[in-house]
């Protein structure tokens, strides 16, 4: 089979998740890469040294600098009659994007797979993850969004793809792009940290929320946040953790103030080690978690930050 | 202007689901039922633009067995004027129900569809993408605010790296996300009066559209379990197994 990947990225730097979606392409067939946007050669040169990658090409157009799904699906659909399967990560764009590849080429989109079963049959969750359903899909074309942690990274270096240059799609201008209002933070990504300190509505407040910081800080972690804390304000959507925020797999996940709701678990029980602290020893979060401990988290916290200080 | 907004009857969010032994599904029968909590919002939305003058009329559709009717007389008593239920009793995917849309669409002639980002059952998140490619429409998906200027839609969208606010021609379809709105409960006046709102019942075999599935669901199972972990008596004990885990 022949694979085409939408590369995830912001002109600038390739976003890791990609690595994941090329090993998941890779298990389908040989891979090519897509990189559209504006002013995007560094991340084309990125992509052809992903290892395992043919051809990366290359749209490079102002109208394609923001990945508005009105002008780059039209794009990914006329390459389509190269490709076998067209993928990308399960991101805010590939979840934008694909469907409207799919749905012009007459294709049912299968969505976050977790496996590839071989070439027409993949697992997937549903249910917020409280199942796995294994489909078989009918269509002469695949497309897919892959849940990312479930894939190892490719090597991002070895390879040397071919760079190829495409021309943009003409389509009727749909869509503008406005503006963007992105955190910014020295943090790792929390799609890739290997630590992630997750706070709930048990914080309390912004003030309170800020306590985490000192423990992500010491740990080199990520911060998240359970949809109650992102509602209240105590933190920004991007850190949403669950079945309709961020899917994570962190080696350790420590979950403060957090009940465990069927629907943040679904965002972090493929976690390697989860800790918990809880004052509510019926808290559902204990059940799935390694670790945990039933206290106040305001008594732990400060606690905590000194004995791993030592 | 007049809006669509589409909703789904899924198992309630709050039901702990159950799979089949036999690999066959997940167990519905005698299960609590609900409106897509992001079809709630979708709803609201429109509710609230109907108050504030910017919508003049809500049609709510539905498309699945009988029951449905329930759902979208939920939706009229949170405050949409019409429902529209295309009643089957087959399982259909995302595109399938894009196409069912699209038709609705061509015969109501709306200025904005509605949809929530993503049903909490497949967890699909497609159909809203998936029907504005059908309609050549442009797509405000993970939609957290929207404002109308001049013909156009002004919509602040969740993405993961925090918002983006794009512009999009109208007609338009918009995706609803968790922090667009808090949906209201319907009064029970309101639920009252929404028994007499007229809802027309359509067959899905008489719309003449091509709704064949395109996959096979070879098994449904349950996800490898963790095992229950250990409780610890300190927060030196808790330092301990941290440091172990990095
Ligand atoms: C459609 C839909 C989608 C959703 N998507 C998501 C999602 O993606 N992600 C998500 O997280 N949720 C999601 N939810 C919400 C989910 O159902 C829960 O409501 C939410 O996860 C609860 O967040 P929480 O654990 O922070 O708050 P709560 O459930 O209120 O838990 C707070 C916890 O803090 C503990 N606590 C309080 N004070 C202290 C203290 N001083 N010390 C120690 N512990 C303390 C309490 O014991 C409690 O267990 C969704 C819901 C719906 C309907």
């Amino acid at each position: 089979m022949r694979t085409l990947v939408l590369a995830e990225h912001n002109n600038i730097e390739l976003n890791p998740q990609t690595l994941n979606t090329v090993t998941c392409a890779k298990a389908l067939g040989s891979v090519d890469i897509l990189v559209a946007g504006k002013n995007c050669g560094d991340v084309a040169q990125a992509c052809a040294e992903i290892e395992g990658v043919q051809t990366v090409l290359i749209a490079d157009d102002v109208m394609l600098a923001h990945a508005l799904a009105e002008t780059l699906a039209p794009l990914l659909v006329s390459l389509a009659e190269h490709y076998d399967a067209i993928l990308a990560p399960a991101t805010s764009i590939g979840k934008n994007v694909l469907p409207r590849v799919a749905a012009v080429l007459d294709v049912q989109q299968i969505s976050d797979i977790c496996e590839v079963v071989n070439e027409n049959t993949f697992k997937r969750p549903i249910y917020a993850g409280n199942a796995i359903q294994t489909v078989q899909s009918r269509d002469a074309k695949k497309i897919i969004t892959v849940r990312t942690t479930t894939f190892e990274p490719a090597n991002p270096t070895g390879g040397s793809a071919t760079l190829k240059n495409i021309d943009k799609v003409d389509t009727p201008q749909l869509s503008t792009f406005v503006g963007a209002e992105l955190s910014t933070s020295d943090r790792p990504d929390l799609a890739s940290s290997a630590v992630i300190v997750s706070g709930g509505r048990g914080l309390g407040s912004v003030e309170n929320f800020a306590l985490l910081e000192t423990l992500a800080d010491i740990l080199g972690g990520a911060i998240g946040a359970s949809r109650a804390a992102v509602d209240a304000g105590f933190a920004t959507n991007d850190h949403q953790i669950g079945q309709t925020g961020k899917v994570v797999a962190p080696d350790l996940y420590i979950a403060v103030g957090i009940s465990g709701a069927i629907q943040h678990l679904a965002g972090m029980k493929d976690s390697r080690t989860i800790v918990a602290i809880n004052s509510d020893p019926d808290a559902p979060i204990f059940k799935i978690a390694d670790y945990g401990l039933v206290a106040d988290l305001f008594d732990v916290l400060p606690e905590l930050a000194q004995a791993l200080k030592q | 202007m007049k809006v669509l907004v589409a909703i789904k009857r899924v198992v309630d969010f709050n039901v702990k689901i159950r799979v089949r032994s036999d690999g066959s599904g997940v167990d519905t029968a005698g299960v609590k039922m609900s409106m897509n909590p992001f079809d709630e919002i979708a709803v609201e939305e429109a509710v609230r633009l109907k108050e504030a003058g910017t919508v003049s009329e809500i049609i709510a559709v539905s498309i699945g067995p009988a029951q449905c009717k329930d759902t979208l007389r939920t939706a009229l008593a949170m405050g949409a004027d019409q429902g529209i239920h295309i009643e089957t009793e087959a399982d259909l995917e995302p595109l399938a129900i894009a196409k069912i849309l699209q038709d609705t669409a061509h015969k109501e002639d709306p200025d904005m569809i509605f949809l929530g980002k993503q049903a909490i059952d497949d967890d699909a998140n497609q159909t809203a993408q998936m029907l504005a490619a059908l309609l050549n429409w442009g797509q405000g998906t993970f939609a957290s605010h929207i404002d109308f200027t001049e013909g156009a839609a002004q919509v602040v969208r969740e993405i993961d790296g925090g918002l983006e606010t794009i512009k999009l021609n109208l007609p338009c379809v918009i995706s609803t996300d968790l922090r667009l709105n808090e949906p209201r409960y319907a009064s029970l006046p309101n639920i009252m009066k929404a028994k007499k709102k007229p809802i027309q019942t359509v067959a899905l075999e008489d719309l003449g559209l091509d709704t064949t599935p395109h996959l096979n669901v070879l098994a449904v199972e349950e996800p490898a379990q963790r095992k229950a972990g250990q409780i610890l008596s300190s927060v030196q004990d808790l330092a301990d197994k941290i440091k172990e885990a990095v």
